[in-house]
This record gives C-alpha cells, structure tokens and sequence, in this order.
C-alpha cells in the first residue's frame, strides 16, 4: 500500500526522523493559511499523488511570498501531472504540501527495502542525492553503499556511522545521520514497511539532517497489525475496479487491452496475459479469483471485467485441481446469465470432471466457445475480438 | 527414490482442526500419505476422526505442541496450514522441534516476519518449502499440500515452481505426454522463502531417479538468473524453463506477493535472456512446457526413459 508524502513524513516523525515543518492543503484557501501559519520566507508548494518525478513534471513549486503560494497551489491543484511513474494518462493533484523551505547545503540518498537475496532488510546509501536510485545504480554503482542488517539485533551504530562516513556527510553531522538512520530503521520495521525511500535527504545550512521527501510503502500482508496506515489509504489515487476486486477477495489489476482475462492462481493468471499477447491479443487485466471459483466470485470477476468498455471479450483459464470442473462450470454459466453477458467468452476448462464440465458450458444455450487447450482458448479470443 | 519425500515420510498437520488444514489432511491420507497425527493448541489429547474415500476410518492424535507431536508420532515432516498472523510462529515451532522438512502453505505472511524466520533457520536442521506454495508430491508415494493428486505420474522428472497452478499445467502436459514425474516442489510465490530454486535443483542433480528438469519462474526478484548461472556451472541434467509476466506492467504485485518489477528489475525479458544465454531452452508459452522439455528430452536421448506411461 502507498502513501502520500506528507503522510509518510508525519509516520517518520513519530519515530524521530526530521522533516521540514508542513501541512496538508486541499483548497488554495487551506494552502495559503498553511504558509502563513509556517511563516517561513520560503515556502514549498508540492503536488501530493502517489507517484515520482513530480519536481520534473511541474509539479513541486518555491514561493516567496503568499501571492506566490497562492499562485502555485491555484496551479498544481486540480492539474494532471504525467510523470514517468503515472503513465501516460497522468494523475490528477487533489491534495498539496505546504511545506517550509530550508537551506540545502548538499542532497544525500538513503533507502531501506527488503532483499530477497538474502532476506534481510538492507539499508542504501549514496551521495548521489536527488537521482533516482536506479539511474545511479546503472551509471555508478560504487556510490551505492549497503549495510545488510541482522533482524536479531537491528540496525548497529556502527552500520549506520559506516553509510554516513561513507557517502561523505560532513562529520560534524555525522552522529546526527546515524541518529536518522536508526530512527528511519525503526519505522520500517515497526510499521512493516516493504520500501522507506529518502531521496533526498539533505544537510542544511543551519546543521540539520533531515528527509526532504519520503516514499514509503507499507506490506499488504501486514496491514492487519496496522490500522493507523490503513487510515492513511487515499483511494481517490486507486484504480477503482481494483478496489472493487479486493472487496470480493480478488486480485486484479488494470491493464490497458480489450481481452478480460479470468483466472484461478496468480502464475496462471500472468502466463495467461502472456500467451494472449504471444497470439497477437492484448490482455485487459490481471485477475486470479483464487482456488475456489464460485459462482458469487466469478459473478463479481465478471462484473469487474465487464465495467471496462475496452473489453471486447472474456477469457475463462481455470486449472481445477481440487475444485472440480463440473462446479467451476455451473458458476461460470450462472454467473454469466446474472450479469447478461454480452460479449464473446471463451472457457478453457482443465482438471477433475473436465468432460462434464464441458458438455455444462455447450449445454447451457449461452455463446460461450470451449477450448482444449490454453494455447486452444488464447487463439480463439484473440480471432473473437479481432 | 526423488527428492525431499517419500512411501516412508511421516507428516504432521500444524492446525489441524482448521477446516482448509482438515480438509488436505484427509487428501493426503487418501493419495496414501502417511499422515500421522496434528497439533492445536488447546486440543492436544484429543483426536480428528476422518473418512477417507474409500470408506476406510482413520483416527489422528492431536497434539498442544509440535515438540509433542514429534515425540509421540515419529514424524520427519510436518505441514503448516495456519493462519498468516500466526504462520511464523509455527514455523519457527517447528524448526524448534527438528524436523528434518517443514511445508508451509499458508499465504499472505508479513515479509517481516519470513525476515525473523529466515534468521531463526541458519544453523538448524528444518528445510522449510514455502510459504505460499502448493506443497511438495512424490507421486504414487507421497503428497503433502494442496495439489490434485491425480493428475501426477511416477516417473523422472523433476517440477520445481513458483507457482501452484503452473506446476500442475505442467505437470498435466507431462502427464498427457506419459512422462511422469519424480517429484513436484511449489517453492512458492513470496519474496522470502524457505528454499530457492538452486536449493531444489541441487536435489534433483543429486537424485539418480531423476533425468530432467522443469523449471517455472515469474517476474521479481533474480532467484532465476541466479539458478540459471548454477545450472550451468553445475547440472548434470537437461533443465527446461517457463517465466510467467512477460506482460506484466512494472511497479505492480501479480497477485504473488513476490511478483513484482521494481525499479526496473526483475523482468521476464532479463530472466529469458539469462536462462537462454545459460543453455537452458525456455518454453515459449505456458501450453509449451511439455513440449519444450520433450525436445530436450529427444536431444539428449532421454525421451525413451522418460516415458512411464501409456496414455
């Protein structure tokens, strides 16, 4: 799960990380209260979505003054910010930091991620502060310096002090660093983070280490044991058939093709996309519905699937293992009598009863095509929509 | 032989009375596993009564304690089905206990909490197979997990996965094409784990009984090009390839919590150039894994031993 900035930075906080004093705006009214409340001679206006790259897309603005602010927050909010991350469509800024300004003397990076090379949380630092990690890691990886901690004990001074020297903070601040680090270690283990992304931090004139931005995204699997970052969801910034898929326990993702894809298992349910495409189709989404496929799932997967117009035809991959095909049958039948499909539907049906399960989809007086094989369906959805 | 079990394994269900635990306990003791008792904690001394399909009776001790459990059973394996919030305790309970194989199929634990257990395995003697896998099978011999039984055959391949239902479409391709199988391991599809790849392809290198490989990865992570660079240094058997996402759009979990490109790393492209550029043929769709591994089997000459069955 994602979070805005402000969000992270307010997480951050309560674990002794610094961050620049600042406050959320949703109206230009809010944002110039808030800088007049700062007081500060520079102020940062910074479009809140949950995506990167926003400073490049126009998106993070300095003012001088209040008419300034006033100005930027009138600008960024309500504008659609198309930044590497956002794809193509952009995404709207509905919400605005208003943040002080503050003396950056020099931008450092430092991120902590779960390795699952080794299984351990490994904390990342470079001086290459304000690039994209991945960007320094291409052109000069022995920048990057890595510390891999040992979850028994935690992160050590001397693991942090070692980052710090190494990425040249001044040492006059470098107990400051360590300080950072071993608060931003905290924080991701204690509230489950999958990745803590400071870039940059910075080292200010008047001595400060602190995170002038934040990325931090939480483990879905951990979000039981949370629920302050529950709280903290924004779903204005998720595909709304994303939501509605994980009210029914489905995975889905969006994708941008016109061949809905039903599947049980998420290996399948990928390799299913794949061989759609190697047929010259285009997937338009992920979707595993999970072990059991019953008829209330498959009705909601179909609902879901058939909410995107872009959906010219649906294909049905069920391996049934331990569910038996016949059943998997009955629920695809009815399910497509309550949502009154509309459009071509091909099943490939594998497994236990597979025959009965079959004669149950040619019987049923609906138009669903069935297929032999995986490669057998791909081919037939991709000729049916073509 | 095959790897990792076996007709002599004696397993244990961690919660047991849990409906989906209860459930593919009975599907193992029908497929002829020996299941021989479980644990729940507050219900130890007490029994689980199942019928198994062919009518046939079968009355399993319930033990408070893994420890327990082991003492009184003899079991070697032990299988976890408990919830994710308390999946890594009983991991650790079994690592605790010494068991020589712990499968947990549980989905959907903290990565944090695989962190710890990770840690609490160095230097013990639990081979732990998941989370979040199908299981492990030695056909006709052993099946411990969720998989359908029946579609696997006796033979000489080997399956190790990321994926449950690709293992069983692979293992169907096989099956259909009368090639049987020596065993079937689900690695599973978190991003920390118990056994990788190369751990499972160091056991089928080692085990006279199997001949070939199949090996079916996805997007995330480099376990694949990992195994890849081992297989060449290293395998002595044909080892055949499927990565899963090739379609998969960056930045997003493919529903495996551990499928996911992140910063640009671990695509399908990267790890089908690196098997391929490893020697290692990659099955161009899901439905060509049979097929794939029958033109390596043909190569080497190893078709006719492979063949178990008529089909």
């Amino acid at each position: 799960m994602n979070i805005h900035e402000y969000q992270g930075k307010e997480v951050l906080k309560q674990y002794g990380v610094v961050v620049p004093e600042g406050k959320v705006a949703f109206t230009v009214d809010e944002a110039v209260e808030a800088a007049e409340a700062l007081g500060t001679p520079i102020v940062v206006v910074k479009a809140q979505i949950h995506a990167g790259g926003r400073g490049k897309a126009g998106g993070v603005k300095v003012a001088k003054n209040l008419d300034e602010v006033r100005t930027y927050a009138s600008e960024i909010l309500g504008k659609v910010l198309v930044t590497h991350q956002t794809g193509p469509e952009g995404k709207e800024v509905k919400r605005l930091l208003i943040e002080q300004g503050c003396d950056i003397k020099k931008e450092y990076y430092v991120g902590v991620v779960v390795d699952r090379g080794t299984g351990t949380v490994v904390m990342m630092a470079s001086e290459e502060g304000g690039t994209e990690i991945e960007e320094v890691a291409a052109h000069s990886p022995e920048k990057i310096f890595k510390e891999v901690i040992d979850p028994a004990v935690g992160l050590q001074a001397f693991q942090a002090r070692r980052l710090a020297f190494n990425i040249n903070i001044p040492k006059e601040l470098v107990n400051k660093a360590v300080q950072f680090m071993t608060a931003l270690y905290s924080a991701f283990v204690e509230k489950d983070c999958s990745i803590a992304e400071i870039n940059p931090l910075v080292v200010t004139g008047d001595g400060k280490v602190m995170a002038l931005d934040a990325k931090l995204n939480f483990d879905s699997n951990a979000l039981y044991r949370h629920s302050d970052i529950v709280e903290l969801r924004d779903l204005e910034e998720e595909d709304v058939k994303e939501i509605e898929a994980s009210k029914f326990d489905l995975s889905y993702i969006a994708l941008d093709g016109n061949i809905g894809c039903m599947v049980n298992g998420a290996g399948l349910a990928m390799a299913t996309m794949d061989i759609i495409k190697y047929y010259g189709g285009d997937p338009a989404n992920f979707l595993d519905v999970g072990g059991g496929a019953t008829t209330e799932k498959v009705t909601e997967a179909f609902k879901i699937i058939l909410s995107d117009d872009k959906v010219k035809g649906i294909f049905v991959n069920i391996f049934g293992g331990i569910m038996r095909c016949d059943v998997i049958a009955n629920g695809v039948v009815e399910a497509a009598k309550q949502v009154g499909l509309d459009r071509p539907l091909v099943v490939r049906l594998e497994g236990t009863n597979v025959e009965i399960g079959k004669k149950i989809l040619n019987e049923s007086g609906l138009n669903i095509v069935s297929a032999d094989s995986m490669a057998d369906g791909a081919q037939k959805i991709v000729a049916l929509v073509k | 032989m095959s790897i990792l079990v076996s007709k002599d394994t004696k397993v244990i269900t961690q919660g047991i009375t849990g409906k989906t635990a209860l459930f593919h306990a009975k599907g193992a003791l029908d497929y002829g596993t020996q299941m021989v008792g479980g644990t729940s904690p507050g219900k130890g001394g007490t029994t689980v009564e199942i019928t198994l399909e062919n009518g046939e009776a079968v009355s399993l001790p319930v033990f408070n304690t893994v420890s327990e459990a082991k003492a009184a059973t003899g079991a070697t394996a032990t299988v976890i089905y408990v919830p994710p919030a308390f999946a890594a305790d009983a991991i650790m309970e079994a690592v605790d206990a010494e068991f020589e194989l712990a499968i947990c199929i549980t989905e959907g634990i903290p990565v944090l909490d695989m962190v710890k257990v990770k840690r609490y395995l160095e230097g013990k003697k639990t081979r732990l197979i998941g989370p979040n896998c199908p299981g492990v099978i030695t056909p006709d011999e052993c099946k411990i997990g969720i998989m359908p039984g029946y579609i696997h055959k006796k033979g000489h391949v080997g399956v190790v996965s990321r994926s449950g239902t690709l293992t069983y479409e692979a293992v169907h391709q096989l099956s259909t094409r009368g090639i049987g199988q020596s065993s079937a391991i689900g690695i599973g599809g978190d991003p920390v784990k118990g056994s990788e790849f190369i751990d499972i392809l160091n056991l089928f290198n080692e085990d006279p009984d199997t001949y070939a490989v199949i090996m079916i990865g996805e997007i995330g992570g480099t376990a694949e090009e990992e195994a890849a660079e081992w297989i060449k240094a290293n395998m002595k058997k044909p080892v055949v390839g499927f990565i899963g996402g090739a379609t998969a759009p960056p930045g997003k979990r493919m529903g495996h919590a551990g499928a996911i490109i992140s910063g640009g790393k671990g695509t399908a492209a990267e790890k089908i150039a690196t098997l391929e550029a490893c020697g290692i043929k990659v099955a161009p769709t899901p439905s060509d894994m049979g097929s794939t591994l029958v033109k390596a089997l043909e190569e080497q000459g190893l078709l006719d031993k492979c063949i178990t069955h008529e089909v």
